[in-house]
């Protein structure tokens, strides 16, 4: 069966993670409510800014669905901003985080965009050809909590984890043509295979 | 690993990051604060907001660079800042300072009558005005990586965005109904480069970004640009011109997210404060108009 993947569509480019997950075989949503959110197998938090995310979740519920989501066997990857919401903790500046992965970000913490760059990886769980990378003002994972496995790493720095259900990626996989990190997402969804809430 | 920066992937890549935010002007760092705070997902530099430069007149030029240091430090969002149509010495000095991206403005005095920025000898994005289809695609074929609308900026007045952005999908959905040899007569009346052309016609939309801007004031103005087709608003002299900044921006920001939802739209425009005052676009002698500046 399909899973039905959320993205997150509060702002940012949630157009292109709903695109990707079609290419990749899920049945791709946008969520901008706690009722669709509570419909999800799993849920993508895209790029976006992190600042403007958290000032529009306010108050909205959304986070202690997303709670759900992962506490029913449903998957969250979260990417760039994403991964910033998904951390237990962000620095420079600190700023609020969700906690469901142990792990520490620093916001745009290769500089402005003037520093993104592109570039890529050995593919490393995801096969031998090289993973396009693109890094667009983006976060670095500081600090990895016991129990969460680095999936990928640019200079010895990790820049794909994973804890049980929950993912957190620093690159936009979205925006490149290479759909392996994004299949994976589905297979995790697949796997566990969440019910969907209040059925 | 081999790196690259500043290719175009990078540049639209930034434009994608801010799909369904609102980019505010701010002209220090109190007002960018509030911005932030807000929820902007960037905010533009400047010295004046265009209201005030309707208001001052004279020459309009890049905002001064202590100005524009002060605003960077202020804040963790993107910082934008204008140059003047033309003038690639002012985007050489912005891209030294690390502004994130430079928007070619007819909103500044421009610099040059005939030639707008090379865009694509430079590492930041660029974002730049467009009044119809033909304007969009020159502007991307000199490496634009980011289209607004131009609306007509200061007014508080939407008439004009809401027309440019009508133009703008009208002739991108006729594109799409035209035999590939019809392409050809249709670039030269454009006025527009024939491959851009032709990917238009294949995909139905720009290869970059499609934001709105120029005299959006109010959240249902934010919410219709959206509907129309907008990926996301700039927003000028509509906030900080206005009774209640703070509040004024934050229901801008959620309009923009929730501009398919009336009963949202309704919550948040209560007791919003006065709007700016505006002005009706056809009292204004064309000498006035910013969006005829750009060629």
């Amino acid at each position: 069966m399909n899973p039905t993947i959320g993205v997150l569509a509060l702002q940012g480019d949630f157009a292109a993670h709903v695109a990707a997950l079609g290419d990749a075989g899920a049945r791709a949503v946008e969520c901008r409510t706690v009722a669709q959110v509570n419909a999800v197998n799993g849920l993508v938090i895209p790029g976006g800014e992190s600042t403007t995310l958290l000032r529009l979740l306010d108050g909205t519920g959304i986070e202690g669905a997303v709670r759900a989501l992962v506490a029913r066997g449903g998957a969250v990857f979260g990417t760039c901003a994403g991964a910033i919401l998904v951390a237990r903790e962000t620095v420079r500046p600190a700023q609020a985080a969700w906690g469901l992965l142990d792990i520490t970000v620093e916001r745009n913490a290769y500089g402005r965009q003037v520093d993104s760059f592109e570039g890529a990886v050995p593919g490393g769980p995801f096969g031998a050809a090289p993973l396009p990378l693109i890094f667009i003002r983006a976060p670095r994972i500081r600090r990895v909590g016991p129990g969460v496995e680095t999936l990928l790493a640019l200079a010895g720095e990790p820049i794909l984890v994973r804890a049980g259900r929950v993912l957190a990626g620093t690159f936009h996989p979205e925006l490149t043509g290479d759909r392996r990190v994004h299949r994976a997402f589905v297979e995790l969804c697949v796997a566990r295979g969440a019910e969907v809430a209040g059925r | 690993m081999e790196t690259a920066t500043g290719t175009l992937r990078l540049k639209t890549g930034l434009a994608e990051m801010l799909k369904g935010g609102v980019i505010m002007d701010v002209v220090n760092a109190e007002q960018a604060r509030i911005a932030e705070a807000a929820g902007a997902a960037a905010v533009m530099a400047l010295e004046r907001v265009p209201a005030d430069i309707r208001a001052h007149g004279g020459v309009a030029r890049m905002a001064g660079v202590s100005k524009i240091r002060e605003i960077q430090e202020a804040v963790s969002i993107p910082v934008m800042a204008k140059c003047r149509i033309g003038h690639f010495v002012e985007a050489e000095m912005l891209q030294e300072m690390g502004v994130d991206f430079i928007d070619e403005s007819e909103v500044l005095t421009p610099a040059d009558e005939a030639h707008h920025v090379d865009k694509f000898a430079f590492r930041v994005p660029f974002v730049c005005g467009a009044r119809d289809l033909g304007e969009a695609l020159r502007r991307i074929g000199e490496g634009a990586a980011l289209i607004r609308t131009k609306g007509e900026a200061g007014t508080g007045n939407v008439v004009e965005a809401v027309r440019h952005m009508r133009q703008i999908m009208s002739q991108m959905r006729r594109l799409t109904t035209l035999r590939p040899e019809e392409l050809m007569a249709e670039a030269k009346n454009l006025g527009a480069p024939y491959e851009i052309v032709r990917l238009v016609a294949e995909t139905g939309k720009l290869p970059v970004p499609n934001f709105a801007a120029g005299g959006i004031a109010t959240p249902a103005d934010a919410a219709l640009m959206m509907k129309l087709g907008a990926q996301s608003n700039f927003v000028g002299s509509g906030i900080f011109k206005s009774g209640d900044p703070a509040r004024r921006a934050a229901a801008i920001v959620k309009a923009t997210t929730h501009f398919a939802d009336p009963k949202v739209l309704v919550e948040i425009s209560a007791d919003l404060g006065e709007p700016m005052v505006g002005i009706e676009i056809d009292r204004k002698p064309e000498a006035q108009l910013l969006q005829t500046r750009g060629w």
